[in-house]
């Protein structure tokens, strides 16, 4: 951090003034100039919300594909078949079962454990051949979207969360102060809230693991360069397995939690997958703290764009990725691997 | 300096098969035995279709570069001809004479797809799959949203081909012929680069990039100049879709679309550009008749199970499985020609009795 | 190589002429429904449609057996048209019935138009321009469009709600654009206002409406929302978590069955949402009661009751039928005589008398209702009224009805 401060003054500064600003923004109740500018505080406050908290559930989903990724070189197309399939099985089990953490509990399990057996029945055999993986990977996704189909149709799920998930919290933020001198605050979804935690604890636990544990250590190597890992004794299949499953299982996670979110229907796949690839473009592919600055990066500018200029929101996160890769190919946070 | 060579590859040294006159005289004479249906719905627009195919496996084949964005380059050209040419909506339809349109559809779809290329050769490999794809969603949403020019969700109707020397050329007929005769270029076209300088060293860099930069090889260059032919090709074919679906849409250009011409480019095969047109005859067979043999409703499960079944037992498509087949039963025979004493010191000399 | 060829050859010829011969004494009828992708459970239940009026004339018309042939689509035109292409040309249909969604209604318009010998009858589509602008001889409507589908609520809201401003939130094309028409024109004749920054757009297939929901504006009387299938879950739910407390009014397929049935949290609060469209799943009238009976029992798999597609789809085969009743199944004049009876057929449908005007678009009653909790919990719509005889034109001249011009975003102003 300091050496941070100390090598980029300059930038610092910005970040700083940055942060002031946006404190400022939240907290203060906005003059009428402002709100002739911005629009009401209201709007902006709540955008700005769910831009965190979408970029949560694009962190969820992304940073399995990512870790997947970094140390496999494959990249996973299916990854959207799997986090629909966890959202589907999740819901199965909680509607029988009745409990909410159940069904997220058991469909990171499930699709953890599908992803493992793609790893070794699939992907072993043609290791090394990227393209043919990545062939391979939209052939299972056309498949398993087809099948899923076939068993929960067309239809829409909503999942019932826990009750104290449900409903709205408010915050200690004003949003207007009314003609009567009372201050009127801002209401928020707590479930929604709840999910921006979420991604904050799977990330540190994330990290933990990778940087703290000796799996963990193995992993980072094996993303540094694989074949010395593999040449220090490490068997790296093994490796593999856990690192497909965590990263499958952490799909499928995201599915509940994001089908509890918004909800569950066919074409979520795709919707996921392009949002994973996006902000692993962004963010830069292999990388974790990559996935989560582009995971909240298209997570805001998706809201904004949604809720200041509707018609051509969904193209603005298009234009961050095509900036992105003119000025820095590889992505925000990207290795040297891509230039090889 | 070697720019100047690029081309300089002749035919001389491909000869001509005699398998190819049997499939020539059959594609000339195709539309005198069928019905209409089968010339216009399942022939020319396999040929469309292939065509579109055959500029991602000359890209993917030669290149290395799988893209994901040739069937957008052939949308936008498409989108082009009913913006500036006519269309019955309302909506732009600025009336140009139809071979300037034409020439600036193809010419737009040549540059966007040299865009692509730009922003995707930065990066290598696997990275190209994936940014193609988002510049393929990103121009779908694009249109889908933008009604000035583009006319969003609707789209474009009524747009005609030109009606010249007298002919209609949406008539299957014609319009067959029309398909055929562009398909049989491009694909004349494209085993010319593949033979040309430039295309040798295209296969260079896609076999070793490292070894063709230090051996003073301008590598995106050749890169983007692929994607530049590819998108002529691509765009080529675009206006040909626009013609015979006579409209275009976003859903024209969707991302199941996109994924059916990769479908059709892998199934057929990536290594040889007859390769895109097995794939589509196939796939333009099974979406008109599965609906008689099979349940619709598994559709996608048959054509995934197929790419899946490809992709893990033939990388080469449909032209690997036939070439492995005819390998094995030559060796069959050789090994019986072998136990009948039959010389065959000159194998080649066998080829026309195996393959005619 | 020769050998494949020839066999190829062999294969294609056969199926190419297969379809020549014709026994004399059926007609082909071809049913067109997306039967594929997210719609496929949509376009199922249509061809239940198709199948309750084939059953209710015994699988035949005129003295004719009614051949069905089934085509499908992925609710793209492209596909809808490639499809129509195989049943017409290669399958040799003389009447079709279809399609399901909007856009494909006008490429299959426009295909018509290039075989003027089938007769064409629409399914559910229901954009305005099939029939409105440059429509076809041979494409008949004997359903109702977005529009018309409309009728009553405008005037319902204004007068019975009391609303004056109302803010717009619909997904981005033409069919809630058409939607959107229907319903403010009336209410903005009346005088009700709907500012164009307080209408929202939003793209097709959007699931995360907070961030639009929070630019709701707060100086509205009540929200038109025109939002389909899980769009619409997304919304309502969201809307609830929010604590949004405008009250709502609904497009035709914002707060059907299909929505408020759906599985997941109770939507309580959309009690006393008005809405309008061509079925009433409550209406008390022995026609309606006898047709959802006959459904659940031909297909005990269906829905609970017949969805507006079957709904639309049955009214067409039906019209189809009779017609070839009336012309006794002779169709050797390229069904000329078919399609001038369809032109002036009047018949009775579960939902009331149908006519066409001279569009050939129908003319018939569109139902006004209101969300109520019903006697077990579950939420349903209650008839409020019908509207008889909804005209595409909402009863002005032809000529008169053009000048408000094409629906869009901002049609009409009513600033």
């Amino acid at each position: 951090m300091r050496r941070f401060i100390e090598q980029h003054t300059f930038w610092s500064i910005v970040i700083l003034l940055f942060a002031v600003i946006l404190l400022w923004l939240i907290f203060a109740v906005w003059p009428q100039w402002l709100i002739e500018i911005l629009g009401r505080k209201k709007t902006f406050v709540n955008t700005l919300l769910n831009g965190l908290t979408l970029g949560g559930l694009y962190f969820l989903v992304a940073s399995g594909f990512t870790l997947i990724f970094g140390l496999m070189r494959n990249v996973n197309l299916a990854h959207g078949s799997m986090y629909l399939l966890g959202a589907y099985i999740g819901y199965e089990v909680a509607d029988t079962t009745g409990s909410w953490f159940l069904g997220l509990a058991i469909a990171f399990v499930v699709v953890a454990l599908s992803g493992m057996l793609m790893q070794t029945l699939v992907f072993r055999r043609m290791e090394g051949d990227d393209i043919r993986q990545t062939l391979v990977t939209i052939a299972i996704s056309i498949i398993v979207a087809d099948l899923m189909l076939a068993i929960w149709t067309g239809a829409t799920y909503q999942f019932t969360p826990p009750d104290w998930l449900f409903g709205a919290a408010q915050l200690p933020v004003v949003s207007t102060i009314r003609s009567s001198g009372d201050a009127v605050y801002i209401k928020y979804p707590i479930y929604r809230l709840a999910v921006f935690f979420v991604a904050v604890a799977v990330g540190a636990a994330l990290w933990l693991f990778l940087n703290r544990t000796k799996v963990g250590m193995m992993i980072r190597a094996g993303v540094n360069d694989r074949d010395m890992l593999s040449a220090s004794g490490v068997n790296v299949q093994l490796v593999f397995v856990l690192v497909f499953g965590i990263g499958a299982g952490l799909a499928g996670f995201a599915g509940v939690v994001g089908g509890t979110a918004l909800s569950i229907s066919p074409g979520e796949d795709v919707r996921y997958l392009l949002a994973s690839l996006i902000v692993v473009i962004v963010g830069g592919l292999g990388s974790v703290p990559g996935a989560a600055i582009g995971a909240l990066l298209i997570g805001l500018a998706e809201q904004f764009g949604l809720a200041y200029f509707p018609t051509y929101g969904v193209v603005v996160t298009f234009l961050i990725m095509v900036i992105v890769l003119a000025v820095r190919p590889q992505g925000l946070m990207g290795g040297s691997w891509s230039r090889q | 300096m070697r720019e100047q060579r690029w081309f300089s590859n002749s035919w001389s040294d491909s000869g001509i098969h005699p398998g190819v006159i049997v499939v020539a005289v059959f594609l000339i004479a195709y539309p005198w035995f069928t019905s209409d249906f089968f010339t216009f719905q399942i022939g020319a627009y396999s040929l469309i279709l292939a065509t579109i195919a055959l500029s991602l496996m000359m890209l993917a084949g030669y290149g290395g570069m799988i893209s994901l964005a040739q069937l957008t380059a052939a949308g936008l050209a498409g989108y082009t001809v009913a913006i500036l040419g006519e269309n019955s909506v309302g909506v732009m339809g600025l009336g140009w004479p139809w071979w300037l349109t034409v020439i600036i559809a193809i010419s737009f779809a040549a540059v966007f797809s040299s865009f692509v290329g730009a922003i995707s050769v930065r990066t290598e490999g696997i990275y190209t799959i994936m940014i193609t794809l988002a510049i393929a969603v990103a121009f779908f949403f694009f249109v889908r949203q933008n009604y000035v020019i583009f006319n969003g969700f609707t789209g474009f109707a009524g747009v005609e081909p030109p009606t010249l020397f007298g002919i209609y050329w949406r008539n299957p007929t014609p319009f067959y012929y029309l398909t055929l005769v562009i398909a049989a270029l491009s694909m004349a076209a494209v085993f010319y680069i593949s033979r040309s300088t430039f295309g040798l060293s295209l296969q260079a860099i896609r076999d070793n990039p490292r070894r063709m930069r230090s051996l003073g090889f301008n590598v995106p260059f050749h890169r983007i100049f692929a994607y530049f032919l590819s998108g002529i090709i691509a765009g080529t074919a675009g206006v040909l879709l626009v013609w015979f679906n006579g409209r275009i849409s976003p859903g024209s250009i969707g991302v199941d679309v996109v994924i059916d011409i990769l479908v059709i480019a892998v199934v057929g095969g990536l290594r040889h550009p007859i390769g895109p047109f097995l794939g589509a005859i196939a796939f333009v067979l099974l979406e008109n008749f599965a609906i008689d043999l099979i349940d619709r409703e598994r559709f996608n499960t048959v054509i995934g199970l197929a790419f899946l079944l490809i992709v893990l037992f033939s990388p080469d498509g449909m032209l690997g499985l036939w070439h492995r087949l005819r390998n094995k039963f030559r060796t069959a025979r050789e090994n019986r020609l072998a136990m009948n004493g039959v010389n065959k010191i000159d194998p080649h000399s066998q080829e026309s009795f195996d393959n005619p | 190589m020769l050998k494949t060829l020839k066999k190829l050859f062999l294969v294609v010829a056969l199926i190419a002429f297969s379809t020549g011969a014709m026994a004399q004494d059926t007609i082909k009828m071809g049913a067109l429904a997306t039967l594929e992708g997210a719609f496929a459970v949509l376009g199922e239940d249509s061809l239940r449609g198709v199948q309750m009026a084939l059953a209710e004339f015994g699988n035949s018309a005129g003295g004719k057996n009614i051949e069905l042939i089934t085509g499908s689509s992925d609710a793209s035109p492209d596909s809808a048209i490639r499809a129509a292409r195989k049943l017409v040309e290669q399958d040799g249909i003389q009447v079709l019935v279809g399609p399901l969604s909007g856009s494909e209604g006008l490429a299959i318009k426009d295909y018509a138009k290039t075989q003027p010998n089938v007769t064409f009858l629409n399914g559910s589509s229901a954009a305005q321009d099939t029939t409105l602008r440059e429509s076809a001889e041979n494409f008949f409507r004997f359903s109702t469009e977005g529009a018309q589908w409309m009728a009553g609520l405008g005037e319902y809201a204004y007068n019975e709600k009391g609303y004056r401003t109302v803010a717009v939130l619909a997904e981005d094309y033409s069919f809630p654009y058409t939607q959107v028409f229907g319903f403010l024109e009336p209410f903005c004749r009346l005088g009700g206002k709907a500012p164009l920054d307080a209408r929202f757009w939003v793209p097709i297939g959007n699931k995360d409406y907070s961030s639009v929901i929070a630019a709701l504006p707060d100086d509205v009387d009540a929200i038109y929302v025109a939002l389909g299938g899980a769009d619409a879950i997304n919304f309502l739910t969201q809307y609830e978590q929010a604590g949004g407390d405008a009250p709502l009014i609904a497009g035709s397929i914002t707060v059907d069955q299909s929505v408020l049935g759906s599985k997941g949290p109770t939507r309580k609060f959309v009690v006393g949402t008005p809405s309008a469209g061509p079925i009433s799943d409550t209406w008390d009238n022995p026609n309606w009661n006898a047709f959802v009976a006959a459904y659940q029992e031909q297909f005990p798999d269906g829905f609970p009751s017949p969805s507006l597609f079957a709904h639309a789809y049955y009214i067409n085969t039906k019209a189809a039928l009779l017609g070839l009743e009336a012309v006794g199944g002779d169709l050797s004049d390229g069904g000329a005589a078919l399609r001038a009876a369809l032109s002036a057929l009047e018949f009775d449908t579960p939902t009331g008398m149908v006519k066409l005007d001279e569009r050939r678009n129908a003319i018939a009653d569109i139902f006004l209702t209101e969300v109520i909790e019903g006697p077990d919990g579950n939420l349903v719509n209650k008839t409020i009224s019908v509207t008889k005889g909804v005209s595409q034109t909402f009863g002005l001249p032809y000529d008169e009805f053009l000048k408000y011009g094409q629906v869009s975003r901002e049609n009409p102003s009513c600033e």
